[in-house]
């Protein structure tokens, strides 16, 4: 196919590189320069999309990122991305390009049914069909999903690489257009440091598209040229092109997306591989700015008339870049329908590229000046009327057009039909204040413009910006010029530099917007939402004037509401060209002031961005970073499988002979208490705590005496907080008269090193009392079972003899020759000693104790043998057992509470009327009736077993295991009254609806007396 | 994404600290002899106003010093940043919203 709507001369495209791409399954050609949706113009392709709810035809509005309905499924494979918009994708050789939302093809989609029962599909109709009853919504959403689905997200892994760095300036500048290079060009000379972003890929702004007289284009187009090169060659300027200002945060941190290779296509970062090593695909800037100049431009509004979204109506302004930038001539018959002076312009240049031209205009009031210009270009005019119809169905054949009442709310007269492709429409123009408004500044409308400025803002201490040109609402090209150097002067100015003279504006003629007189919904013959006619305003979302009328009876009246019920301004564009129609419609429909609805607050991004970008280099495994203990290596080479505790990989088992995961378990919890097992502990949490009142802040943050703990004595210790609630435990051994060694739970390491400091420092800083920081320092060796003195003795100085090593104490020797502290405990309720040495031995250790071991069948367990083994022992796990509701009087740990201290961290609690009252959650043992069956943890005993839920629960299953040692299944939990119910049976209901009758126990399964860990 | 004074380390990121609520609530003693009503507003309760607010911050990834801050609640901007134990600064007059301080009873931390 040709480029049929390509014009011969004229555009910044080069017309001898020919790019060839597909776009549904079709081989196209276009020029480099181009974008996809100047190519597919250029190839006279007007269908682009169908709409998201009726699955109407819709083709381009905007040549810019505003674009609401051309969505691209941009590739294949693990290259492809979904809702990427064909305005925004520069072309290259070899593109596929896709249409969305339509099945089986664009041309014949079978979900345009959806337009037949348009009037089944009113606004809230999600809200109200699909609510109800609410276990029918899984099979809903499917539907909905699969109906409404946009693009397709890729299921391959993202081959592409992704970069993100910080930037720090004095100014940065967000927009490249008339404006941003004034403010650019004045900040640099001053001898800031300036940054200046801008999403296309050439500077210049609305100059590389706008239509001028050919004297002011040339100038313009000079100046861009002239300026740019200046800031291109200044050391303290850095110029991002293709990178988009996206977010803008509190003490002026703004973050933008850089498109780096997107333009070269799917393995472009590798191709553009140089000097500099290989590019990324995108790089994500996270700027801090002492100032910010934001000349973000200003977007057309359409016009919201019938059938405004039939393929080929379009802004005026795209019109206009796409001839001027592009060269190409959308369509040979066109009517160009306006409120406002500036599609004067669009007219003049259509005809000037050979277009017929028919200009409508709602105002019956319009400057001579104007209709002369038409006039002597031959172009034909009607004042004082509106287009009242569209007609074709996959793209525009005709219009109608009707004169307009006085007040412009309805037509009268006679209907006649102008043959056309193209209806370039202009309802005026937004200044985009998305950045302002994302810094905290407030909005005002302003009549003039008919449209919302920046105004008020009650953040700027924090956030000092400046908005100039289009943006602050100001449409000719001098005055923007002018804007932005007194902008660039500001900013340099407040950070200190010495303001340059900036530079002078070309003399160009240009009224930018000139006179506008709003009409914010044409009339058709027929009142708006009857008839078969549809007003658009939002086109991503398919949201109609109708709609807005709907919201308004049924009482969402704000305009938080009416977002929310129509979804208008809430697709992915966020409602760039839609939301000022919305808030005017609705304005006339309560007959109120347009600022009296309200406006609508902008959040970032402000255009789609990939999370590739944001993830940037944290991505596969610097995702997040894996904690290795010093013996990590020998699990690998014995085959452990691991689990993850927080970002510990810790060995879980250690299958043997392809056993899975239950025989292993069984055969290492068994094996334990028969001879011997060893764990890696070296993750616990362990905190070396000096000082004269060291042993004081350990009355004050465990529950239990410890004043009296002799040198060498351990200790276990309870942490609560000060609502009273168990939150961490361990075992403190006194290593000198002022010096403790702490451990803490695995998970709960840096949670108590926290909790010490912040008392330390903010309560008791008149306290001697240091803490560091040990885990990784230590490597922890767990021996556990009868055999594990035996063992010890065999590879150590230290005299382990009960009486001269008792339970509860440390000693220092060597263990297989190397220094170790030995601490006498026991997790498991067996004969216990946890050797630990310098981290840098912890591998040596592991392999000379497994050398050793082999006499004693030394059995290597992972933490869920660990997990069993305190289960038969009723130990408690922080954060399993307990969830932050429960006091030690809960877990029946009233033993671990002085009734002789004055005073610890959360005492008080113990005693309000809530901890006291009994009857609490209190923590049980559970044997179910079946000695083989286990209890799923998490399962609810329930006071009164019903057919359905709900239920009564009076408790849950905490911890549950099969254990080899007890010779049946074994559970934890919370009841209700617990400590007063052991001895009686309950019933727990499963989600399956499956009932198990269990016997409530004592917690403790095997050698209730402890003699094992003292013998 | 705010810039935060520490009074140790000086300008850092937002992302190196956390925030710990209402500044200056001391750890009342005597407790045993406190109603449930005393005790429960000292556990539970804290001033949330819009405007001028006392805070406590822990420079978390950096010195780990606890220090206190007079923050704007509703402009998020950040008056001061001082240590425990110095003197509260004065509420600036030009300070945007209302200036609720809450409960500044206890000034030991």
């Amino acid at each position: 196919m040709s480029q049929i709507c390509r014009l011969d001369t004229g555009g910044r495209i080069d017309r001898s590189k020919k790019l060839r791409f597909k776009f549904d399954g079709i081989t196209y050609t276009g020029y480099a320069g181009d974008t996809l949706a100047s190519a597919l113009l250029a190839n006279g392709v007007r269908l682009l999309g169908r709409s998201f709810k009726y699955h109407r035809p819709r083709g381009l509005i905007a040549a810019g990122s505003e674009e609401p309905n051309a969505l691209i499924q941009l590739e294949e494979g693990a290259y492809t991305e979904p809702n990427t918009r064909a305005t925004s994708i520069e072309l290259y050789d070899g593109m596929i390009a896709r249409s969305q939302n339509r099945w089986p093809s664009l041309g014949f989609d079978v979900g345009a049914v959806n337009s037949l029962v348009a009037r089944f599909l009113p606004a809230g109709f999600y809200y109200k069909t699909f609510m109800w009853p609410a276990s029918m919504w899984l099979t809903y959403e499917k539907f909905i999903r699969r109906a409404a689905g946009l693009g397709v997200s890729p299921i391959e892994p993202d081959p592409d690489s992704y970069h993100s760095t910080y930037a720090h300036c004095d100014v940065l500048i967000i927009g490249a257009g008339p404006a941003g290079l004034a403010a650019a060009a004045t900040a640099t000379a001053s001898g800031a440091r300036v940054i200046l972003v801008d999403e296309q890929k050439e500077a210049g702004g609305s100059v590389t598209g706008a239509s001028f007289d050919s004297d002011s284009r040339t100038k313009l187009h000079q100046w861009v040229d002239d300026v740019s090169a200046t800031l291109e060659g200044s050391d303290n300027c850095t110029v991002l092109m293709r990178t988009t200002a996206v977010g803008y945060f509190d003490y002026n941190y703004i973050t933008a997306v850089q498109k780096v290779t997107d333009h070269l296509g799917p393995g472009g970062s590798d191709s553009a591989s140089g000097a500099q090593g290989k590019q990324p695909r995108q790089r994500f800037w996270k700027i801090r700015a002492k100032q910010v100049v934001i000349a973000a431009g200003s977007i057309e509004r359409p016009l919201v008339f019938a059938d405004n979204d039939r393929p080929g109506v379009m802004l005026a302004n795209a019109v206009d870049t796409y001839i001027n930038r592009y060269a190409v001539l959308p369509g040979d018959e066109i009517v160009v329908f306006t409120n406002n002076d500036s599609a004067y312009r669009t007219a003049i240049n259509a005809a000037s590229v050979g277009a017929t031209v028919t200009l409508i205009d709602a105002r019956s009031d319009v400057a001579k000046a104007l209709c002369t210009a038409l006039e002597n270009a031959g172009i034909r005019y009607f004042t004082g009327h509106a287009v009242t119809a569209v007609e074709g169905g996959k793209g525009v054949k005709s219009v109608r057009v009707m004169p307009l009442s006085e007040d412009g709310k309805t037509v009268h007269g006679q209907a006649w039909r102008i043959d056309c492709s193209i209806v370039a429409n202009s309802g005026g123009w937004t200044p985009s204040a998305h950045m302002f408004s994302q810094s905290g500044g407030k909005l005002r409308y302003d009549e003039a413009i008919a449209g919302f400025v920046p105004d008020m803002h009650q953040a700027k201490r924090i956030n000092p910006n400046h908005s100039a040109g289009a943006c602050h609402g100001t449409f000719d090209t001098s005055g923007c010029i002018r804007e932005g150097r007194d902008a660039g002067q500001a900013a340099v100015l407040a950070c200190g530099y010495e303001v340059s003279q900036g530079v002078d504006a070309p003399s160009v003629s240009d009224d930018g917007m000139g006179d506008i007189a709003p009409i914010w919904l044409v009339p058709t013959v027929h009142p708006v939402g009857e008839g078969s006619a549809k007003h658009f305003h939002d086109f991503q979302n398919d949201v109609t004037a109708a709609d807005i009328h709907l919201a308004a009876r049924e009482g969402y009246l704000s305009v938080e509401h009416l977002k929310r019920y129509t979804t208008t301004g809430m697709a992915t564009d966020q409602g760039k060209t839609s939301n000022l129609n919305a808030l005017a419609i609705m304005a006339d429909i309560r007959g109120a002031q347009i600022p009296e609805v309200g406006t609508t607050t902008f959040r970032p991004p402000y255009t789609p961005l990939t999370f590739g970008a944001v993830g940037g280099q944290e991505s596969g495994e610097l995702f997040l970073q894996e904690r290795h203990t010093p013996m990590h290596q020998c699990h690998v080479d014995n085959g452990a499988v691991f689990e993850d505790v927080g970002d510990w990989k810790r060995p879980w088992y250690f299958p043997r002979n392809g056993e899975d995961f239950h025989s292993a378990v069984q055969r290492e919890c068994y094996a334990v208490r028969q001879s011997v097992g060893v764990l890696d502990a070296s993750t616990l949490g362990k905190i070396d705590i000096q000082g004269a009142d060291s042993a004081w802040l350990l009355e004050m943050v465990y529950t239990n005496n410890w004043q009296k703990l002799a040198v060498g004595g351990c200790r276990y210790g309870l942490m609560l907080n000060e609502h009273g609630m168990i939150f961490d435990d361990g075992v403190t051994t006194r290593l000198g008269e002022n010096h403790f060694h702490m451990t803490t739970t695995t998970g709960g390491a840096a949670r108590v090193m926290s909790w010490l400091e912040e008392w330390l420092q903010t309560e008791w800083p008149e306290l001697d009392v240091h803490c560091t920081s040990v885990t990784e320092q230590w490597a922890v060796a767990a021996l556990n079972g009868p055999n594990a003195r035996a063992l010890l003795q065999s590879i150590s100085d230290i005299d382990t003899a009960n009486e001269s090593f008792p339970f509860m104490t440390m000693r220092e020797g060597l263990v297989a020759g190397i220094p170790a502290r030995v601490y006498r405990i026991s997790f498991t309720g067996e004969l216990a000693y946890e050797i630990n040495v310098p981290a840098r031995y912890g591998k040596l250790l592991w392999e000379r104790l497994a050398k050793a071991g082999e006499a004693f069948d030394l059995c290597q367990y992972g933490t869920e043998a660990m997990h069993v083994l305190r289960a038969e022992k009723g130990f408690i796990i922080v954060g399993q057992d307990t969830d932050g509701t429960v006091t030690p009087y809960d877990m029946d740990m009233d033993w671990i509470v002085s009734k002789t201290k004055e005073d610890f961290l959360g005492k008080r609690s113990l005693t309000r009327s809530d901890t006291k009252r009994g009857k609490r959650p209190q923590f049980v043992g559970l044997q179910t009736i079946d000695p083989l069956q286990v209890l799923p943890e998490g399962a609810h005993i329930v006071a009164e077993v019903r057919d359905q839920p709900p239920m009564p629960t009076i408790g849950h299953v905490t911890s549950s295991y099969m254990s080899p040692n007890v010779g049946r299944s074994i559970a934890l939990g919370v009841l209700n009254d617990g400590l007063a119910m052991k001895g009686s049976t309950v019933q727990l209901r499963l989600m399956d609806g499956q009932v198990i009758d269990a016997q409530v126990t004592d917690p403790v399964f095997i050698d209730k007396e402890g003699v094992l860990t003292r013998g | 994404m705010f810039i935060i004074q520490c009074p140790w380390c000086g300008d850092r990121d937002q992302t190196e600290f956390s925030c710990h609520g209402e500044a200056h609530i001391a750890r009342p003693k005597n407790t045993e002899s406190m109603t449930d009503e005393q005790w429960g507003d000292y556990v539970f309760f804290r001033s949330n106003p819009k405007g001028m607010h006392r805070e406590r911050w822990v420079h978390a990834h950096g010195c780990r010093r606890w220090f206190n801050a007079l923050r704007d609640t509703a402009t998020d901007e950040i008056f001061a940043t001082y240590k425990v134990g110095e003197t509260p600064p004065e509420i600036p007059e030009s300070s945007s919203a209302n200036t609720s301080t809450g409960n500044a009873s206890g000034d030991r931390s």
